[in-house]
């Protein structure tokens, strides 16, 4: 039975990737990531895996690309512009069907923003992680012990569907200390026989790639591969749902913003409104299942998050115009206040009266 | 009847497969040449190589060991991954100027300078093939191409890069050595240069590099014949031939034994770790 220590979300990401049974680490750094890295540039090595600080973020996952094709448990981390950087490796992974984590611990953004913390990365991680037609698998953690359950079941999902996925943390989840409980080390680990580690005289050579100069033959793939996303999307739905049954009014929050979303849902119920809150802990496949379900109960939605209204799009999408959805966000760094977003509760249940 | 001997044949490494090299191209000797390296050495079952974005895009599907296709100029970055997680395998990159030069400078420096224990060939013909004959890093004061119609101006755009005298200054590197495909007996210079560095690989001395001048007739619009003629005329003087580094000929072990010897008045460099 594992103990339950104190650790900092950027090092319990780290801990629990070495247990998940990742042995190399390539990033670059950057705030607020930090403690990530050097907490594998500190233990790495201690389980015989390699720790490389890479001169870019671009090469950092052009490593993961390399490493991972090797047939590896592999994995980068950084924060919101080193992410952007690395988009071109992960969108190269996803069209050699290569499995990684990638974990992007956001900072306020556009260009260099600030190092405080933000989820205004959503679109980019759910929308476009790169050139072309693909997703990744996004994982939302909203607690210092879900950074180390789903990176520890990350690189897992990573395996089964080949395809890079991420850890959409912010600079509050990943600088922040709360109890965890570590997952067991994993000692057995998937058989990957398309990696690229020799042929060793006994099969055909393998190959990496994700060029495809024929039409009919990148159209075949690309269709082939969205085959897998409708089944990740069948399978891999995660979503929280707190005082949901019964709410009128669902505030959908994910990440740190759930946590800020849940005392104002607490509150609400304390003056009597009947709020509930889905927290979506994949944001690709986004949980809509669950969204839909509350739409033939709930009067209104309010999306609470750190950016200028990103999620609440997919929301819309779920919703479909049969409940009003509304949305409320600070950005750049500023963190939401319960009572403003019980400000909002309270307007929503009025109108809806 | 008289007993038949196989004189001449491709090798096992170099698959049986219609390349897309122009005819003519350079490309196709050097790739035989890593090929028949892989024969002789015998590790084709624990080699891997990276293929570039540029005219040699499509080797992945040429050679016979397992191959990497890479995004431009990320194959050194993509090759650190394949041999940091399989330190036993050998592991090539096979690269243009425009991949390797330019887009990829940081990649290769980089690769370099940590003493990455690849093997990195590098065919430079002074233009970007591929995309049909732009101004390359390494394209020639003067030399016109399709980006540069009036002749490289290198006020403006600058100098060409000779890269084996640039990363002779890296002590990550084990060897590094400048040829060229245009003779037999330069064939067969170029192919104990790309056997020495494998070799040294092998040996895990430190990074190696091998840079092919070569020719490119279809965007150089010349015969074959003439391109290598405008090849030894003009970029043999500006590129000259020979090895840039070999450490183990300058007395070292590796590029390692290089690096402390050149560094020794430095003290940090001599503290000795705990193990």
């Amino acid at each position: 039975m594992s103990e339950k220590v104190l650790m900092k979300g950027n090092e319990a990401l780290a801990e629990s990737a070495m247990r998940a049974g990742c042995r190399f680490f390539f990033g670059y750094p950057i705030t607020p990531q930090t403690e990530l890295a050097a907490y594998m540039s500190k233990n790495m090595h201690k389980v015989g895996g390699v720790y490389l600080q890479a001169e870019s973020e671009i090469s950092a996952i052009n490593m993961v690309y390399g490493a991972s094709a090797a047939g590896a448990r592999v994995m980068t981390s950084s924060s919101s512009p080193g992410i952007s950087l690395k988009s071109e490796g992960i969108s190269y992974m996803a069209g050699a069907d290569l499995p990684g984590v990638i974990v992007n611990v956001q900072r306020g953004g556009p260009g260099l923003g600030s190092i405080q913390p933000s989820q205004s990365d959503y679109w980019q991680a759910t929308r476009a992680m790169g050139h072309g037609d693909f997703h990744v698998i996004v994982y939302a953690p909203s607690t210092v012990q879900e950074m180390a359950d789903y990176i520890y079941e990350a690189f897992d999902v990573a395996d089964k569907y080949r395809t890079p996925v991420m850890i959409l943390a912010d600079g509050m989840l990943g600088q922040m200390m709360e109890p965890v409980v570590l997952p067991e080390p994993k000692t057995s680990l998937p058989e990957k026989p398309w990696a690229c580690d020799g042929h060793k005289n006994a099969r055909e050579h393998n190959i990496a790639n994700s060029l495809y100069l024929t039409a009919e033959d990148l159209n075949r793939l690309n269709f082939e591969r969205f085959e897998r996303y409708e089944t990740i999307k069948q399978n891999e739905q995660r979503a929280d749902l707190y005082l949901v049954d019964d709410a009128d009014i669902v505030l959908v929050a994910f990440g740190a913003s759930a946590r800020i979303a849940k005392s104002a849902v607490n509150a609400a119920r304390a003056i009597g409104i009947k709020a509930g809150l889905i927290r979506p802990i994949t944001l690709w496949p986004f949980p809509c299942d669950c969204i839909k379900q509350a739409s033939l109960h709930a009067k209104a939605f309010l999306c609470v998050e750190m950016n200028m209204g990103q999620m609440v799009d997919d929301v819309r999408l779920c919703v479909a115009g049969s409940k009003p959805v509304s949305f409320f966000g600070r950005t750049g760094g500023v963190i939401p206040a319960p009572l403003e977003v019980l400000d909002c509760i309270k307007s929503l249940n009025e109108g809806g009266r | 009847m008289a007993e038949e001997k196989v004189m001449f044949d491709r090798p096992h490494a170099l698959l049986p497969i219609v390349t897309n090299y122009c005819p003519g191209c350079t490309h196709g000797i050097v790739n035989r040449l890593v090929a028949e390296v892989i024969d002789e050495l015998g590790i084709e079952g624990r080699c891997v190589g990276v293929a570039p974005v540029g005219c040699s895009v499509m080797a992945y599907k040429f050679f016979g060991c397992d191959m990497a296709e890479a995004a431009h100029g990320r194959a050194p970055a993509v090759a650190t991954g394949l041999k940091r997680t399989h330190p036993e395998n050998i592991v090539f990159s096979y690269q243009g100027d425009g991949d390797l030069a330019s887009i990829g400078m940081a990649e290769t420096v980089h690769a370099a300078s940590r003493g990455e224990k690849i093997t990195v060939i590098f065919i430079n013909n002074a233009i970007y093939g591929m995309t049909g004959g732009q101004m390359a890093p390494t394209s020639l004061p003067n030399q016109i191409t399709q980006t540069s119609p009036y002749g490289r101006d290198v006020i403006t755009a600058g100098y060409p890069i000779r890269v084996c005298e640039m990363l002779s200054t890296l002590d990550g590197v084990a060897y590094l050595e400048r040829v060229c495909v245009d003779s037999p007996r330069n064939v067969r210079k170029a192919k104990a240069a790309i056997k020495k560095a494998f070799t040294y690989q092998s040996e895990s001395r430190g990074y190696t590099l091998v840079e092919v001048v070569s020719t490119c007739p279809t965007n150089w619009g010349m015969t074959p014949q003439k391109a290598f003629e405008w090849m030894r005329e003009n970029m043999l003087p500006y590129y000259p031939l020979g090895v840039y580094k070999d450490v183990v000929a300058e007395g070292f072990e590796n590029a390692a034994e290089a690096a402390l010897k050149r560094a020794e008045a430095c003290p940090m460099v001599n503290v000795q770790k705990e193990a």
